[in-house]
C-alpha cells in the first residue's frame, strides 16, 4: 500500500482508499491477536534458542591466590589459576568446558599439595561476578579467603556464563545423546510406514467395498484420538511385560524398547492417518474407474494406476504428519522405552533430571528440525494438490462383491479389535486388584487422592483446561482466522499472520513447554505472574494447537463468498455486526469442531505442560505420566480411561448439541 | 471486539485471581514429601500457628529441585520441605539458601544438619536404599535370596535386576554416590559394570523398581527401604534386603529460601520441623529420623538398617555430581539396544 503512495509516479491528485473505522479496527484486532502469538510463541522460542547457545566455562585467570611456606604466615606474592595451568599444564581448553553444575577442584594445580601440610593458602575472585566454593558454601565476593589446607582442598571454582555452539559441540560428540537423533527418526520411519499402510487399507475398506458396520468402524478407528499417547504403553505392559498376557507372542523379545514404542505410535496416530487418507479418497471420480474397466483393466492395474495417485496427496500427507506425531511424542517412549533413548524423552531427562536447561535446549533445537522439514514438506506437497473433484466428475459408488467384502471386513476387524483391544486392557487392569497375583475386581485404583499425581482434582483441572481452551481458544482462532480471511488490504500484515498460525504445527510440545519456562519464568518478564498458574496452561495449549483449528477456521470462511462483506458495507452495517449476527452463525459447525478438537486435545495432552503445570494446576494426563512414573501402573490406566470416557461423553455432547443448533441455524443449507 | 476484549479480560482476571493469592502470611512450600503425608504436617503446624498458612506445591525430588533451580533469580517459594540434602547442597551453592539456626537444632544427631554456622539446611529424616526381592518370582527362577551388593552381579540374576537410572532419579544416584564411596571410586565403577550386566533396564522414578519387585515384572528392584515397606504392607509378596556392605542414603531436608518476603514465617516452619513433635511424624513412615532416640521401629521395615548407613559425604556427593553422572551416562546410558 504505502509503496504504490511512495513510488515515482507523476504528481497528481491521489486517491486514497480512506480506511473506514471498520477496517481500522479490524487491523487492530489483527495485530493484538499477531501479538498474542508473537508473545505466546515466537518470543518463547527465541529465549529458547538464545538459551541453547549459553555455555559455561571455567575462567581461570578471574581467581588469585597465595601460597604460604611451611611456617604458614609468609605468603607468596599473588598468582592466578591462569598462570599456575601455564606452568603445570593440569588443564587443557577442552577441560575448561562445563555445564552450568560445573565444579573444578583447585589442589590438581599444585602438584605438591597435601592436606596434611601445614601450607596455609589465601584464595579471592579478582571479579565482581566471580564465585567459587568452599565445601558448599558460595564465595562471591573480592575479598582476600584464608583457608589450611586441608579446607583449601574443598574449594570448588565455579564456571562463568559465554556464549557459544559449546553445548552443540558437546552434544555431538556424546553417543548416548546424539544417538537419540538416529534412533527418533528409525522409529518414526518405521512407525509411519507401518500406520499408513494399515490406515490405507482401512479407509479402504470403508470406502471403496459393501462391507457392513462401516459406521461402527469410523468410530473405533477414531478412538484413540480421545486417550493420552501414553496410555498404548500402559497397555503394552500389561500385554507383553514379563507378567503380560500375551508375553509368549514376542518370543522373548522385550517389549520395553523399540517394539513398544511403535506398537503404540501405530495405535495412537492411526486415527489421524485415517482421517486424512480417507477424505483423499472419499474425492474420487467413478469415470476413471468405469475407463479402466473400459479399457479391461485388470483390478490390481486399476488400482495403481487410479485409486493411488488420486489418494497419494492424502498418503504423502498422512506420512508427514505421522512421522510428525511420532518423532515429537514424549509420553509413549517414557513409558515403553526402556534403554531405548528418543529426543523427546531426552528433552525431559536433561531438564527433570539432570536440570541442565542449556543442554535440553539443545535437544530441542535438534528435535525442531526434522519436525519443521516433515512440515515444510507437507505444505508443499499440499500446494501441488490439484483439484481432482471438476464439476463433472461423477462420485465413486462401490458396488457388492462377496468375497471382497468380506476380505475387508475381516481386515476391518482385525484392526478394530487391535485399537478396541488395547483400551479394553487398560480398563481390565484399572479394575484388577492387585496384578497378577490378585485378580479379584476392585475401585482401589481409583483412589487417586492416595497417590501421586495430583488425585482427583488433577481430573477435575483438566476438566477445566479443556472447557476454558475450547471457549478462549475458539474465540482467539475463529476471529484470528476470520480477520485474516475477510479484512481487505492489509496484504504483508496478513501474510505474517499467516506465517505465525502455521508455525505452532512444527513446533514440537516439549520445546513449545520448555521455551515458556525460560521466557515466562524471567523475572524481568511483566508477564511472569501468569507462571504456574492455570492462565500459562491454556495459553500453552491454545498456541500449541493453533494450527489445525486456524485451519480448520480458514477452510469454514473460504466457503464464504467475500460478498457478505460487500454487502454489509454498502448497507453501512459494521463488520463485527455481520461478523455476530451471519459469519459466526453460518460457520457454526466449524467452530463447534475447532471447541471439540480443543478440548480433547487439551486432556490428552502431556508434552508441553509437563514443564508447566504446578501443584494447584496439576492435570490428569500428567497424573497418567506420574503415577506411571511412580510405579502406580494400574492407577495410571484408571486415569487414562477417565480420559477417554470423559472425551468420549464429550464427543457425545458435541454430536447432539451439534444436531440441535445445526437444525436451527443450518436450515438454510437444505431447500 | 467485544468478543476479543472478553477475552483478553478473561486473561488478566485469570492472571490477577492467580496473583491475588500472596497474603501476608501464606507461606508457599515446595516439597517432595510422598502426598499423603502432607496433609498431618500441614495440620500440625497451622495448629500450632493458626495465622500462617501452608500453600504445598508438591512433586519429585527431581522435577522440584529443576523448578527451583529455574526459578533461581525469580525464587517463588518461600521455603523447602523435605527435599534431599544432595539438592539442596546444589542450591546453597548457588546462594539460593538463606542461612537460619532453628531453636533445638543441636538436639539432632550429627550430620543431620549443615555444618555451617548458622545451618543452610536442617535434616529431618533419612531415606535408605535397599533391594526389594520379589519372594514368588524368587522361588519360579529358582534365585538365591541376595544378601550384599557383590551378590547382585551374579549371573544368575541376569536381566532380572532393576534399578533407577541416576540421572533422572534421585535415588539411583544416592546407590550410585553410595557404591563409589563403599568400594572406592575405581572399584565402585567396577562393581556398576558387573551389575549393568543384570540390569534389565533403568528406571526414571526411585520408587518405581520396588513397585515393579512388588508386581513381578522384574524380581529384584533396587529401590529404598520406605518404598519397600510401603508395597510390603500393600500386600505385596517381596522381602527388604539390606545389603552387607552398606548402603546409601539422603534425607528429607528443609531451608529457607534467600529472598522469600516471609522469613519469620519460613523460621516459624523450620523451628517446627526440629521439633520433637515433627520428628515423631516423620516417624510415622520413617524409621530413621533426625532426633536421637525418637524412632520407633516402623512395620516392614528391614532391621539392621539405621547400622547399615554409610557415612555419607554429602559434599563429596554434590560436589562430584556433574563428573559422576557424565561418567555413569557414558559408560551405561549410551546402550540403545533393547535388552
Amino acid at each position: 500500500m504505502s509503496d504504490a503512495r511512495m513510488g515515482s509516479i507523476p504528481a497528481g491528485p491521489r486517491i486514497k482508499g480512506k480506511l473506514s473505522r471498520d477496517d481500522l479496527i479490524m487491523r487492530g484486532s489483527m495485530i493484538v491477536i499477531a501479538l498474542y502469538l508473537l508473545i505466546t510463541m515466537v518470543f518463547p522460542l527465541y529465549a529458547m534458542m538464545s538459551k541453547s547457545l549459553s555455555t559455561y566455562k571455567f575462567d581461570l585467570a578471574a581467581y588469585e591466590v597465595q601460597v604460604s611456606g611451611e611456617e604458614g604466615t609468609v605468603f607468596s606474592d599473588p598468582v592466578t589459576f591462569a598462570e599456575l595451568n601455564e606452568t603445570q599444564e593440569a588443564l587443557h581448553a577442552g577441560d575448561l568446558l562445563a555445564g552450568s553444575d560445573g565444579r573444578l577442584g583447585v589442589t590438581q594445580f599444585f602438584p605438591d599439595f597435601s592436606f596434611r601440610s601445614p601450607v596455609n593458602y589465601r584464595i579471592r575472585n579478582l571479579d565482581e561476578d566471580g564465585r567459587f566454593l568452599v565445601g558448599s558454601k558460595l564465595i562471591d565476593n573480592t575479598d582476600w579467603l584464608e583457608l589450611d589446607s586441608n579446607t583449601f582442598r574443598r574449594v570448588q571454582l565455579r564456571p562463568k556464563k559465554d556464549i557459544g555452539l559449546g553445548n552443540f559441540t558437546t552434544y555431538f560428540s556424546t553417543p548416548a545423546l546424539s544417538d537419540s537423533i538416529k534412533n527418533s527418526v528409525m522409529i518414526a520411519t518405521i512407525s509411519t510406514i507401518i500406520t499408513v499402510t494399515l490406515a490405507f487399507w482401512f479407509a479402504y475398506a470403508l470406502s471403496r467395498s459393501c462391507m457392513r458396520f462401516k459406521g461402527l468402524f469410523r468410530l473405533i478407528a477414531m478412538a484413540p484420538i480421545l486417550v493420552p499417547s501414553l496410555l498404548p504403553g500402559i497397555a503394552l505392559v500389561y500385554l507383553f511385560g514379563n507378567q503380560g498376557m500375551l508375553k509368549e507372542a514376542l518370543f522373548g523379545a522385550s517389549i520395553y524398547g523399540p517394539i513398544g514404542i511403535i506398537i503404540g505410535s501405530v495405535f495412537f496416530t492411526f486415527p489421524h492417518a485415517f482421517l486424512i487418507i480417507s477424505t483423499g479418497l472419499a474425492i474420487s471420480d467413478a469415470r476413471l474407474y468405469e475407463a479402466a474397466v473400459s479399457l479391461k483393466a485388470t483390478r490390481w492395474r486399476t488400482f495403481w494406476t487410479v485409486t493411488i495417485p488420486g489418494a497419494r496427496y492424502g498418503l504423502v500427507s498422512a506420512a508427514f504428519v505421522v512421522f510428525n506425531l511420532v518423532i515429537t511424542d514424549f509420553g509413549l517412549p517414557k513409558v515403553i522405552g526402556g534403554q531405548f533413548n528418543v529426543l523427546a524423552v531426552d528433552i525431559y531427562k536433561q531438564v527433570i533430571g539432570q536440570q541442565n536447561f542449556e543442554m535440553g535446549a539443545v535437544v530441542s533445537v535438534v528435535l525442531i528440525l526434522p519436525a519443521i522439514l516433515a512440515f515444510a514438506i507437507d505444505r508443499f506437497v499440499q500446494s501441488k494438490q490439484v483439484a481432482l473433484l471438476s464439476a463433472r466428475s461423477v462420485p465413486y459408488q462401490p458396488s457388492p462383491n462377496t468375497r471382497m467384502d468380506w476380505i475387508m471386513f475381516g481386515y476391518a476387524s482385525l484392526v478394530g479389535v487391535f485399537l478396541i483391544g488395547m483400551l479394553a486392557v487398560c480398563q481390565f487392569a484399572a479394575l484388577v486388584k492387585f496384578w497378577p497375583y490378585d485378580l479379584s475386581f476392585s475401585l482401589n485404583n481409583y483412589q487417586f487422592n492416595k497417590m501421586d499425581g495430583g488425585g482427583w482434582a488433577a481430573y477435575f483441572n483438566s476438566i477445566k483446561l479443556g472447557l476454558l481452551t475450547a471457549v478462549i481458544g475458539t474465540s482467539i482462532i475463529f476471529f484470528g482466522a476470520y480477520l485474516v480471511e475477510k479484512s481487505n488490504g492489509f496484504r504483508t500484515g496478513r501474510t505474517i499472520f499467516q506465517m505465525f498460525a502455521m508455525l505452532p504445527m512444527a513446533i514440537p510440545g516439549m520445546v513449545l513447554g520448555l521455551s515458556y519456562i525460560f521466557f515466562f519464568n524471567n523475572p524481568d518478564n511483566p508477564l511472569n505472574v501468569i507462571y504456574g498458574t492455570m492462565t500459562i496452561l491454556v495459553v500453552c495449549t491454545v498456541t500449541h494447537f493453533y494450527t489445525v483449528s486456524h485451519l480448520t477456521a480458514t477452510t469454514a470462511l473460504q466457503q464464504m463468498d467475500r460478498e457478505f462483506e460487500s454487502v454489509s458495507a454498502s448497507l453501512k452495517q459494521p463488520t463485527l455486526k455481520l461478523f455476530s449476527r451471519v459469519t459466526v452463525p453460518v460457520c457454526l459447525p466449524a467452530i463447534l469442531d475447532i471447541s471439540i478438537y480443543l478440548f480433547v486435545n487439551a486432556m490428552t495432552t502431556v508434552s508441553a505442560v509437563v514443564f508447566l503445570y504446578s501443584h494447584d494446576t496439576a492435570l490428569a494426563s500428567i497424573a497418567v505420566l506420574n503415577m506411571d512414573d511412580a510405579g502406580d501402573i494400574a492407577p495410571a490406566a484408571a486415569m487414562g480411561m477417565m480420559i477417554f470416557y470423559t472425551n468420549a461423553g464429550a464427543r457425545i455432547i458435541h454430536l447432539i448439541a451439534s444436531r440441535g443448533i445445526v437444525g436451527r441455524t443450518q436450515a438454510w443449507r437444505k431447500r | 471486539m467485544k468478543k476479543l476484549s472478553k477475552v483478553l479480560g478473561g486473561v488478566a482476571l485469570a492472571a490477577l485471581m492467580a496473583t491475588g493469592a500472596l497474603a501476608e502470611t501464606e507461606l508457599t512450600v515446595y516439597t517432595a514429601v510422598e502426598a499423603v503425608d502432607l496433609p498431618r504436617y500441614k495440620e500440625a503446624f497451622e495448629k500450632l500457628h493458626p495465622d500462617i498458612t501452608i500453600n504445598w506445591v508438591r512433586d519429585s525430588t527431581g522435577v522440584i529441585t529443576a523448578k527451583l533451580l529455574a526459578e533461581k533469580n525469580n525464587p517463588q517459594a518461600d521455603i523447602i520441605w523435605g527435599v534431599s540434602a544432595t539438592s539442596l547442597l546444589l542450591m546453597k551453592s548457588e546462594g539460593m539458601l538463606e542461612p537460619y539456626k532453628p531453636e533445638g537444632v543441636e538436639n539432632l544427631k550429627k550430620g543431620f544438619y549443615d555444618s555451617d554456622e548458622p545451618p543452610y539446611w536442617v535434616g529431618q529424616d533419612a531415606y535408605v536404599g535397599a533391594v526389594c526381592v520379589n519372594t514368588i518370582e524368587a522361588e519360579k527362577h529358582g534365585l538365591t535370596m541376595p544378601t550384599s551388593w557383590k551378590d547382585l552381579t551374579d549371573p544368575m540374576y541376569k536381566d532380572m535386576v532393576i534399578m533407577p537410572n541416576p540421572n533422572s532419579s534421585g535415588t539411583g544416584f544416592l546407590d550410585v554416590s553410595g557404591w563409589l564411596q563403599i568400594f572406592g571410586e575405581d572399584e565402585g565403577w567396577a562393581y556398576m559394570d558387573a551389575l549393568h550386566e543384570n540390569i534389565a533396564r533403568y528406571t526414571h522414578s526411585g520408587s518405581k523398581p520396588c513397585k515393579l519387585a512388588a508386581s513381578g515384572e522384574i524380581p529384584i528392584g533396587v529401590s529404598f527401604a520406605f518404598r519397600g515397606a510401603k508395597s510390603k504392607s500393600e500386600g505385596a509378596p517381596i522381602e527388604i534386603i539390606v545389603p552387607s556392605e552398606g548402603v546409601g542414603w539422603d534425607m528429607e531436608s528443609s531451608a529457607i529460601v534467600a529472598g522469600t518476603d516471609d522469613l519469620e514465617a519460613a523460621q516459624k516452619l523450620m523451628d517446627f520441623a526440629v521439633t520433637k513433635q515433627a520428628n515423631e511424624m516423620y516417624n510415622q513412615s520413617f524409621a530413621v529420623v533426625a532426633m536421637p532416640g525418637i524412632a520407633k521401629p516402623v512395620e516392614h521395615f528391614p532391621e539392621g538398617l539405621e547400622e547399615a548407613m554409610i557415612d555419607n559425604d554429602f559434599e563429596f556427593a554434590a560436589n562430584n555430581r556433574a563428573r559422576i553422572l557424565e561418567e555413569w551416562q557414558k559408560r551405561y546410558d549410551s546402550k540403545s539396544e533393547a535388552k
